[in-house]
């Protein structure tokens, strides 16, 4: 090791499986033990692991599109390594869905090779970024709910997942901590910027309710002990929230919830508009180049 | 409109193995709080430490490259005060 540069000294030796480029994208579940636990139905296991998956897959997506676009270069660092923490977690829970429904998929064949119905993310993960305001408002909601999530889902009765909630929790705290802080300084700022804050808030709010209404597959795992069933979720987001909008001085929209397609919402794979140009952009490269590496 | 710059801040990571903070580079932040967050992120992001300090660049008194040599050459030839004439023994462990 050379001291010469007082960074280099500090850092770890490099664990490559720790990068987001120059690994071989092993399967991150390799060496774990993936049987699913007597009594839980497979398929269903399978579909709620995609379901968290494609949440941290499509939103973290949405936040690399901030890449070369935010106000700072602080910033963008900072929205960059969310975007790669969720990433991470998108990758374990896709990865465990092709051990769970006994199909033996990769990641990829999920992340780059279903349709848009077959994605079961909440509608809230693909809406667009006007504004960074929005962008806070979105990612306070987002991860605040999501943490409510995963810690509820440390206690799982499947192991692997709650060894994936485990690790998303840590990182999710720091994701909140993030928003949060910006959530006040923008709303306790500036008219301006409490105008835009406040803006970005109430565009994302009908998006909110469906956050915590549970799936019938959510409900028929969460009977079980696996999954968690969001509404047991609602109350602790509220209150986080409530903290943040009184010390951003922000009014909690009271719209209503935006319903579904024939009762069907993102969970049951009805999204907005904005999800098919997401997954264009998303997974052109893999289709126009099956097999492809470099 | 004209953008104001946020004030610099110098940036120091205390290592898994090392006894001190070492300077690892500088950032931009509204407020000191908003530095050591940026700091989390532009300076520990590959896992290299265990604590953070952040300062103002402005809040840092240091000495002018005009008085490298009334500063420091004096005590190049000195060798007396290096503690190098007696072995340190084995079990004395940060030296």
């Amino acid at each position: 090791m050379s001291f010469d540069n007082a960074y280099e000294a500090l850092a770890e030796a490099h664990d490559d499986s720790r990068w987001a480029f120059g690994t071989g994208f092993e399967d991150p579940l390799a060496g774990v033990d993936t049987s699913v636990p007597s009594g839980v139905d497979g398929s269903d296991l399978a579909r709620y692991c995609l379901m968290l998956g494609d949440d941290a897959l499509v939103f973290s997506h949405r936040l690399q599109q901030w890449c070369t676009r935010a106000p700072e270069l602080e910033d963008e660092v900072a929205i960059a390594n969310i975007g790669l923490d969720l990433l991470g977690q998108a990758r374990l829970l896709l990865a465990r869905a092709g051990r769970a429904d006994g199909t033996g998929r990769g990641e990829d064949d999920y992340a780059f090779f279903r349709a848009e119905h077959e994605f079961g993310n909440v509608r809230l993960a693909e809406l667009e970024h006007g504004d960074f305001g929005q962008l806070i408002a979105v990612l306070l909601v987002f991860v605040t709910w999501r943490l409510a999530l995963l810690q509820r889902l440390r206690s799982s009765a499947d192991p692997v997942l709650a060894a994936i909630a485990d690790k998303g929790v840590k990182e999710l705290t720091y994701h909140r901590d993030y928003a949060a802080q910006w959530a006040v300084r923008l709303g306790d700022g500036t008219a301006f910027s409490h105008e835009r804050m406040q803006a970005g808030l109430d565009g994302i709010w009908p998006f909110v309710d469906e956050l915590f209404a549970p799936h019938d597959t959510e409900s028929r795992l969460s009977a079980a002990g696996v999954a968690v069933d969001p509404a047991t979720a609602r109350a602790e987001f509220d209150a986080v929230l409530d903290q943040v909008f009184t010390a951003a001085t922000l009014t909690r929209p009271q719209t209503p919830g935006k319903a579904g397609v024939n009762g069907q919402t993102g969970r049951g794979g009805r999204h907005t508009e904005a999800m098919g140009y997401l997954l264009a952009e998303l997974q052109s490269v893999a289709r126009g180049y099956p097999e492809a590496t470099w | 409109m004209s953008k104001s710059e946020w004030p610099l801040y110098e940036v120091f990571v205390r290592g898994k193995r090392g006894l001190n903070h070492v300077h690892v580079g500088s950032l931009r932040a509204a407020d000191d709080q908003m530095a050591l967050h940026n700091a989390r992120d532009l300076y520990t992001r590959r896992n290299e430490g265990v604590s953070i300090w952040v300062v103002k660049a402005a809040d840092i008194t240091a000495s002018s490259p005009d008085e490298k040599d009334p500063f420091f050459a004096p005590s190049g030839d000195k060798v007396y005060r290096h503690p190098t004439f007696y072995d340190i023994p084995d079990n004395v462990p940060h030296m």
